[in-house]
């Protein structure tokens, strides 16, 4: 608390002065630390830098309304504790938090970075407050949730607010809609970067630098490198600044990089959703209560294989590999209302033909897939709280679950595109956060937390809310790293 | 003030779009008031508008508003949709428009009242009366005989009641209508009488930009205490008029006076802390249509405690005339108003803490997880 108070008392000073500062004057100051990337692990960093005495400039893409990366579209944090609290539900120990992470991953995880993660990981509770942030009980429609994951007050955008006020209030200076455009980087040792601000280039030297400047997701023309013209298709759910610059810029310049390039998190979004930026609101929970059909009107995977949140992050692979990268689910009006509401209406027919036309689909055609699907469901008792024995018999593919015949008018249908949230690619760390270069050396001077580095932990797949807590973990030791880097001998 | 169906049509969008979200959820009633609904009719919409306090905490912690291309914006959509229902509650139905351009009218009503009890003073004296010194007790009623005051407040005040009492209950019809228990009432008594819901559960309310502060609910508590002290001190007149005898003006030791002073302390320092807050607050959390009405308002109960306060220090002078008619014209009119204005927003909010409490004792419709 004392902190906190303390650090607002300092507010009022800094923000004074920074009024009559014009971003050259910005530019002109000196800095220790040189920080690319304004989401939740670059805050982690200069705030703990910040606190360590160090003088701390950070560059965001995005204009303030849409500063912070895809923290911005976050809503908690996975957090290990041996007790539950007045929020958390129940304990969450270390061990069952890296058995969960060696499920989803299937063991693609550097085991010592990941043990530091998950360990540290039961400070962030105390640390995240101690900055500002508040948290809540888990959001109704995730329950699953609420023993493991902490929520934040409000979501993501308010721990940025927070955050971000903390920052400020101990001297960090930021500077937005501004870009990393070059590194000078010898053997290893960071010297100093080129930053650009409206056509202007600015030289900014500094002792050390933080990359948490996230991936390459919002980058169009780089996911075709790997998705050829199917990207053209592909929506992104996060922030359109994620466009992997200063990632390409080190790799570039003899670091590491560790995550396969090809891969993505995708999921099946509404296909109704902005190109970019769209966020928690544009995902559909309807899969698995009807049927998914592409643009020929066929079905293409099992829609029942297992409950949604288990289910929907390999769903955006599997519209990514249909022609068009698009598909369509199908549900009946006994469905419609088992579900999160969706920000966009379903389309809605009386007849399954008319519900095809609403989607330029061969009437006929999904008349018959329908109808397939519908003599293919045993009877039985539905629930789709439990793993259901409503399935299919001879219908190929199958439906394991809640396969119920979509007979009961009005029909309603959802077109569902690939939404990708993130890419797995990035540099390689040590345990103290430092870039690892060609020779395997780590920089001095270097250092990388958040989207940019989480592939170290995150070989594959995803754990609700572990983004957050890689960033968290590893921005907080890049801080320290960073401000004790300044007082190393060259 | 506009006066368009279309308020409802975007604040349906706006909720949709929240519901798929419900980020904010911990943040104060709305949001999981709205969480209990797959769909908004217009009395849902009047119901969560008027549940919204206007904290603003919202508006900074969303992800969508502009320029993100969702544009939501909750604090402002609810605070038009807010004198929207107002206005379409209003009784009789014929006043309704007084809701439309309302600074203008109130301090129109205030101007006119004043006059009147000026000219009203006048007519019943001679002129010189109302500049000569009048003390001890009944002094005030030498300008204004009492059963005139009684006649003319009282009247004022009842109508206030019967036509609010009517568009709270028409508003309570129009959001769902239902019985109401007294755990209800004592539930939302309780988030009234601490404004429990302004202050973005913990983060306090924000007002110039994403700092929280606890202002306007500090503001709000002089205002509203304030208010209620001021009252208690003119019931209580009344009982020592009645059954004791005891003519106004009372000495200062009075607990007449006591109240008074206290009441009228806290709708100085309330209003006019709340009319700064207004005045520095984001303008893009507000409406800059519901802004006349608002400040009409707070001008009015400044007006009322500040022409109040001067006629106890100067009641023993010749001022004293003018400054009674000046109190009692702004107190007239303020009571004439109190359906057609701000005032009201107390009644519907309640009414929606109530409709909050017993619907919270409600589970909620499943949704699978």
């Amino acid at each position: 608390m004392t902190v906190v108070s303390e650090a607002f008392v300092k507010c009022k000073n800094v923000t004074l002065s920074s009024i009559t500062m014009t971003d050259s004057d910005i530019f002109n100051q000196p800095y220790d630390i040189l920080i690319a990337g304004g989401g939740n692990a670059a805050l982690c960093a200069a705030i703990t830098a910040a606190r360590a005495g160090a003088s701390v400039l950070v560059v965001e893409a995005a204009p303030k309304a849409m500063r912070g990366g895809n923290s911005r579209h976050t809503r908690n944090m996975r957090v290990a504790h041996d007790a539950g609290n007045d929020i958390l539900t129940g304990p969450y120990p270390v061990d069952e938090y890296w058995d969960d992470l060696l499920r989803v991953t299937g063991g693609q995880t550097d085991e010592q970075l990941a043990r530091l993660t998950l360990d540290r990981s039961k400070e962030l509770w105390d640390w995240h407050q101690q900055q500002g942030v508040r948290f809540q009980p888990s959001l109704s429609g995730t329950l699953s949730l609420g023993r493991t994951n902490a929520f934040f007050l409000g979501g993501g955008k308010a721990l940025l607010n927070a955050l971000y006020l903390t920052a400020a209030a101990l001297g960090v200076q930021v500077i937005y809609e501004a870009k990393v455009t070059d590194l000078n980087i010898t053997e290893g040792v960071f010297h100093s970067a080129q930053v650009q601000k409206e056509g202007e280039v600015f030289p900014i030297t500094a002792a050390s630098f933080v990359a948490a400047a996230g991936g390459f997701e919002a980058n169009i023309e780089w996911l075709s490198e790997y998705w050829g013209e199917a990207a053209q298709n592909f929506l992104i759910r996060g922030t359109p600044y994620n466009r992997g610059e200063v990632l390409r810029l080190l790799l570039n310049k003899q670091v590491q990089a560790i995550g396969d390039p090809k891969q993505c998190h995708a999921v099946a979004i509404d296909g109704r959703a902005p190109k970019f930026d769209g966020g928690i609101v544009t995902r559909l929970d309807c899969v698995p209560f009807g049927i998914v059909v592409n643009k020929h009107a066929e079905r293409f995977y099992d829609e029942g294989e297992d409950f949604w949140p288990k289910r929907y992050a390999i769903w955006g692979r599997l519209v990514a590999m249909q022609p068009e990268q698009v598909a369509y689910a199908i549900i009946d009006a006994r469905s419609v209302d088992l579900f999160m509401p969706s920000v966009y209406p379903p389309e809605q027919a009386n007849t399954i033909e008319e519900l095809a036309k609403k989607f330029t689909l061969d009437p006929q055609r999904l008349r018959t897939t329908v109808e397939a699907f519908n003599a293919a469901c045993r009877p039985g008792t539905f629930d789709h709280t439990v793993h259901d024995e409503c399935h299919t018999e001879g219908a190929t593919p199958p439906k394991s679950h809640w396969a119920r015949p979509i007979i009961t008018p009005p029909f309603y249908g959802y077109p569902l595109r690939p939404g990708i949230t993130f890419t797995y690619l990035g540099v390689k760390i040590d345990a103290e956060a430092r870039i690892i270069m060609h020779d395997n050396k780590p920089s001095p001077n270097m250092f990388a937390a958040g989207e940019i580095m989480a592939g170290n932990v995150l070989g594959k797949g995803y754990l609700a809310g572990i983004g957050m807590t890689i960033g968290s973990i590893f921005g907080r030791i890049a801080g320290q790293g960073a401000a004790q880097a300044k007082h190393r001998p060259e | 003030m506009k006066l368009d169906t279309s308020i409802h049509a975007e604040a349906n969008r706006q909720m949709t779009i929240c519901n798929a979200c419900r980020y904010c959820e911990g943040l104060c009633a709305v949001f999981p008031a709205m969480t209990r609904r797959r769909t908004f009719s217009d009395g849902d919409l009047e119901y969560l508008a008027n549940l919204c306090h206007s904290c603003g905490a919202c508006y900074y912690a969303c992800q969508y508003v502009p320029p993100h291309e969702f544009a939501v914006n909750v604090p402002q959509i609810f605070a038009q949709l807010r004198s929207e229902s107002y206005y379409r509650s209003a009784w009789p139905r014929t006043f309704a428009p007084l809701f439309q351009r309302n600074g203008l009218i109130i301090a129109l009503a205030a101007t006119v009242a004043i006059a009147l009890f000026i000219g009203g003073f006048v007519a019943m004296h001679d002129p010189d009366a109302l500049f000569a010194v009048h003390t001890g007790p009944g002094a005030f009623y030498r300008l204004m005989p009492h059963e005139t005051m009684v006649a003319l407040f009282g009247g004022v005040f009842l109508f206030a009641v019967v036509a609010i009492v009517i568009s709270v209950r028409t508003f309570w019809r129009t959001s769902g209508g239902g019985t109401i228990g007294l755990s209800d009432l004592l539930i939302a008594g309780q988030a009234t009488a601490t404004l429990r819901y302004l202050d973005g559960q913990r983060g306090g309310c924000m007002n110039e930009d994403e700092q929280p502060t606890d202002r306007r609910r500090f503001y709000h508590h002089c205002t509203f205490y304030g208010f209620l002290l001021c009252f208690a001190s003119t019931s209580l007149a009344t009982v020592l008029h009645n059954l004791l005898g005891w003519h106004a003006p009372y000495a200062w030791y009075n607990p007449v006076v006591l109240l008074g002073v206290l009441g009228g302390s806290g709708l100085l320092i309330g209003p006019a802390g709340l009319l700064r807050a207004k005045q520095r607050r984001d303008p893009q959390v507000v409406s800059s249509d519901t802004r006349g009405m608002e400040v009409a308002f707070l001008a009015m109960l400044l007006l009322t405690s500040a022409s109040g306060l001067l006629l106890l220090v100067l009641r023993a002078t010749p001022a004293m005339g003018i400054l009674l008619a000046l109190h009692l014209g702004i107190v007239f009119a303020l009571f004439l108003t109190f359906p057609y204005g701000k005032f009201v927003h107390g009644f519907y909010r309640y009414a929606a803490l109530i409709r909050f409490a017993r619907e919270s004792k409600l589970p909620v419709a499943g949704t699978a997880d």
